[in-house]
């Protein structure tokens, strides 16, 4: 933009066609085609007051608060929604009496029926209204009358209340849910005084995005359940983090106050997140405050876990690993922050002297490492969620943005409103791919690869434009040649591949080598090259040559007496595959370092309590390979992973091992950049599903379950979506079941009942959403469906 | 120069004093009542049929310079209701060790919950004990008031209260009273 005083204007600047020059305040200045008043306005230092105006949501002058004075128009205008021409004379409040008067005028007809209420009102203290009825508003009321009240307040959702008297009509949350988040659960509803934001009778606002409503509205109108009441923005201390909840890497920050969490907002990041975040990253960060939290280390003794200290703890633990004599696997979870992967990466290698290590849960396969390896680990940032936005066209394949990563469904739905073709390999047109007005290629679970080296020519054509983008989700590793398909297919095309994991850690689990073949930054353990330049970085005298054990070949080596102690980080039970359990039993020695006391910790041996994300500061990796550091939030006296190997690398005699966060993170910058050998891309053809009874499962992981991370948030539990079974037409029809009957799913292991949604399902597929895979498994195992009653 | 009746001119100003009005005051035997609008003890005050005033809005702790004052607020239930309205103080805690006096909480305070008492006598031998709780600054219960929780008077909102319908006749008189008043 160019930016000019009216005394030097024209003499220098070629105009270019492109730009339109108006005179805002007397300044003279060029604005690109299509700018808003009000922005040209901030962009010269003028703020004018708005309520309704957001930059990232469509204008729709509701509000009223903007109005400046235009020259040569009769009335007043909405700053917000006229945009610049050229020639326009324009005079806001700082100028014109008009436009000043005009303001104040429109602040007390707001103030009219707002209540005063501000005491009690949770926007007390950063609430643009009250900001506003002080910079533009009058000091007294004319109106004695009785104000518009309503009972109050009302829920919207579990999480969501509306307090409809604070209500101004704005319109940013309705337009929010149907713009942004393709949720339009809520709506203005009536007219004149009575005008209110409602829900249908029967359809709560149970929006996975429904949080940031409340951070948008201007006025105390929208309130969430967490958090009413329980600060006020001056007792908040505000930190700058990084969501651990899933790999989209949202910027938040992070509202504390005496040492605890008071709430969570969506930060700025332009390149991110924008404004928004899901109430998931919102929401959940209770589990904090869990009364499961380790705080001490625990020793087993006579079969028993008793507290100990943290000398006898580290005794212990490297006495049991010494004893064990690199026989030892390590296991680590999502949760764990990238500084703290190096910090396993190099305790595995160094101390315990072995490849085995692995970060991935179940239904990892050696396909997936392959591709991993080979595509993704070390390959720094790409494609990026600008990349999406300008993509031609984007292939989700075993992905279902909205549940796994729901920034990227954001980023997706304002890619494809601009013109994006959104296409999706899937078992069933799930409601986010209708969101993102996509087109689905029907595969059923385990037939992915096939479907995928069958594209029709014209979508082959679709991913060789420039720009084009595949998205492939950590469910791809469950089918056999799904991953070589689809870096098949990106090779054909020239299309950018982009990995999307569930959780926060596992990218930079990833690019710091938590895998048995991989070294940080993408470097090969097979490499004699790469292991040299590894253990120069680390000052070792050497690196382990031997390829390691994947996760489920070390829990098999642990029953075979191959593996005699285990280290863990961060893993559920429910992370780890089907007879886990049976090899933690068998194991002679583990060490288990984690947050809380769960499952896994009664099969430990030592325990570490370690700090959670909010109480060290660190950075993960998002899917797009992006640093996201996060600042320290409340102070603890537990340690980071990284110092808890560090002291316990001393004990087993390998002294200085890095344990500073900086430092971390500066010696794994020295692996970037990697131009030696790679591991291989896969080549595994794909395996169709056999053939048998009954319909092949497909499930993925909702957003919101009862997971440790999302405990102690009650609300937050209560929006989460209720478990559907999804069956075609047809095979409901086979089945004699119409829409809502409940319908039984029975599997190997257990059965789960839900109601029928009629959905665009593959022939053969039953879809059961919401967390199927405890009672069923995962997406691709046989299934028996029948009506409840008659199976 | 010295003069040999310096000695006795001593004893005459003893012998004058002796018919001057005494100024000592007999403390603490003898409390005098203080100036109306002196600062002493803050209390936290009560409507008429015992419900708390305070709505724990924290104006009282933005307002004050000497960072004394610490409130968390709590919805009220119709099942455990402290106060008219949505919201009351669930902690409530002032530190006399900060506490400079000044009166500004009064001022910010918008239901009339804070006001000062004129006791004065704050002085302990442990830190601890002068971080006053909620229980130690509530008003003490008089005649016709009911202790919380307990439901509105029925057929009344808050609005009712916030409107001075159950003032005590004293919540608008002007503060008065004596050290020894309370605690």
């Amino acid at each position: 933009m160019t930016v000019t005083t009216a005394s030097t204007s024209g003499d220098t600047l070629e105009p270019r066609p492109d730009l339109v020059t108006l005179t805002i305040d007397g300044v003279e200045t060029s604005v690109p085609k299509g700018t808003l008043i009000i922005r040209a306005a901030e962009q010269l230092g003028v703020a004018v007051p708005r309520f309704c105006d957001h930059p990232l949501l469509d204008p729709v002058a509701a509000c009223r608060m903007c109005l400046i004075e235009v020259e040569g128009m009769p009335k007043p205008q909405p700053a917000c929604a006229v945009t610049c021409s050229d020639g326009m004379v324009v005079k806001t409040q700082m100028t014109s009496a008009v436009a000043g008067e005009a303001q104040r005028s429109v602040m007390e007809f707001l103030l009219i029926n707002h209540p005063l209420d501000c005491p009690i009102c949770d926007k007390g203290g950063e609430c643009p209204l009250q900001n506003q009825a002080m910079t533009s508003g009058q000091g007294d009321t004319r109106f004695d009358g009785p104000k518009r009240t309503f009972p109050k307040p009302i829920n919207l959702s579990a999480q969501v209340l509306l307090d409809r008297e604070r209500c101004v009509s704005c319109a940013r949350c309705t337009r929010f849910a149907e713009q942004i988040a393709g949720d339009p659960f809520i709506e203005l509803l009536e007219r004149g005084s009575q005008q209110q934001v409602g829900i249908a009778d029967d359809v709560p606002f149970n929006s996975y995005y429904s949080g940031n409503t409340i951070q948008i509205c201007p006025v105390g109108a929208l309130t969430s359940a967490m958090y009413r009441f329980r600060s006020r923005p001056f007792d908040l201390a505000s930190t700058p983090t990084a969501c651990e909840h899933c790999a989209s890497g949202c910027s938040l920050r992070t509202d504390s106050r005496r040492n605890a969490v008071m709430r969570r907002l969506a930060a700025v990041d332009p390149e991110v997140n924008e404004e928004w975040n899901c109430d998931k990253g919102r929401f959940a960060f209770r589990y904090l405050e869990s009364d499961r939290r380790l705080t001490s280390p625990l020793v087993r003794e006579g079969g028993e876990l008793r507290p100990a200290s943290w000398d006898e703890a580290l005794v212990a633990a490297a006495n049991g690993l010494k004893t064990a004599d690199g026989k030892t696997g390590t296991v680590t979870g999502g949760r764990l922050m990238v500084e703290d992967a190096y910090a396993f990466s190099v305790f595995t290698r160094r101390v315990l002297g072995t490849n085995d290590i692995d970060f991935r849960p179940k239904g990892s396969s050696p396909e997936e490492e392959q591709f991993l390896a080979a595509r993704v680990a070390g390959r720094g940032l790409g494609p990026t969620y600008a990349d999406l936005e300008g993509a031609p066209a984007v292939l989700l394949v075993a992905f279902e943005p909205e549940d796994e990563s729901p920034i990227v469904l954001l980023r997706l739905r304002k890619a494809a409103k601009a013109g994006t073709r959104v296409l999706a390999v899937a078992p069933a047109a799930s409601r986010g791919l209708a969101k993102l007005d996509g087109t689905w290629i029907p595969s059923v679970p385990g037939s992915e690869a096939t479907a995928l080296q069958n594209l029709a020519p014209d979508v082959v054509d679709l991913f060789g434009q420039a720009g084009a983008v595949v998205l492939v989700g950590e469910r791809a590793a469950a089918s056999p040649g799904l991953l070589t398909a689809v870096g098949e297919l990106c090779d054909r095309t020239g299309a950018a591949l982009g990995w999307v994991p569930r959780r926060a850690g596992d990218r930079g689990a990833l690019d710091a080598g938590l895998l048995p073949t991989l070294l940080p930054g993408g470097r090969p353990v097979a490499d004699a090259a790469a292991r040299v330049d590894t253990a120069a970085i680390w000052g070792a005298a050497e690196v382990p040559e031997t390829a390691g054990r994947d996760l489920p070949t070390m829990l098999k080596a642990v029953e075979d007496r191959e593996i005699s102690a285990l280290l863990m980080a961060g893993v559920q039970l429910d992370d780890l595959p089907d007879g886990a359990e049976a090899a933690l039993r068998a194991a002679e020695f583990v060490v288990v370092l984690d947050t809380h006391d769960h499952a896994v910790v009664q099969f430990a041996d030592v325990v570490f309590p370690v700090a959670a994300a909010p109480e060290k500061a660190g950075s993960f990796v998002n899917w797009e390979g992006r640093v996201r550091p996060s600042s320290q939030p409340l102070r603890t006296s537990l340690m980071t992973d990284a110092r808890v190997l560090s002291v316990l690398g001393a004990e087993m005699g390998v002294a200085g091992l890095e344990s500073d966060p900086v430092a971390l993170m500066a010696q794994l910058e020295e692996f970037s950049g990697w131009e030696g050998a790679r591991v291989s891309p896969p080549s595994v053809a794909g395996a169709p599903p056999d053939p048998g009874p009954g319909l092949l499962l497909a499930t993925w992981r909702p957003l919101l379950e009862a997971t440790h991370l999302q405990s102690g948030e009650p609300y937050l539990a209560a929006t989460a979506r209720a478990q559907e079974v999804w069956l075609s037409t047809g095979e409901a029809r086979e089945l004699g079941a119409s829409e809502g009957d409940m319908i039984t799913v029975t599997g190997a292991s257990g059965s789960v009942t839900a109601p029928l949604v009629l959905a665009e399902v593959a022939a053969g597929a039953v879809v059961v959403t919401g967390n199927a895979h405890r009672a069923l498994g995962a997406s691709g195992v046989r299934v028996q469906v029948a009506v409840e009653g008659q199976g | 120069m010295p003069s040999f009746l310096d000695p006795i001119a001593g004893f005459g100003v003893t012998f004058t004093t002796m018919f001057r009005k005494v100024t000592t005051e007999e403390y603490p035997e003898e409390r005098k009542p203080m100036m109306p609008r002196f600062h002493g003890r803050h209390v936290l005050n009560r409507y008429s049929d015992g419900l708390e005033r305070c709505i724990g809005c924290e104006l009282c702790a933005w307002a004050c310079p000497a960072d004394a004052i610490y409130v968390e607020g709590a919805a009220n239930t119709d099942e455990e209701r402290f106060s008219p309205g949505e919201r009351y103080g669930r902690v409530y805690q002032i530190n006399y060790l900060r506490c400079i006096f000044c009166g500004m909480c009064l001022e910010a305070c918008p239901t009339r919950a804070l006001t000062m008492s004129h006791e004065y006598e704050l002085a302990d031998n442990n830190r601890a004990d002068l971080i006053f709780e909620k229980q130690d600054l509530l008003a003490p219960m008089s005649s016709g008031m009911v202790a919380p929780p307990h439901a509105m008077a029925s057929g009344t909102t808050e609005q009712n209260y916030y409107a001075g319908e159950f003032d005590r006749p004293e919540d608008s008189a002007a503060p008065t009273g004596t050290a020894e008043e309370s605690r």
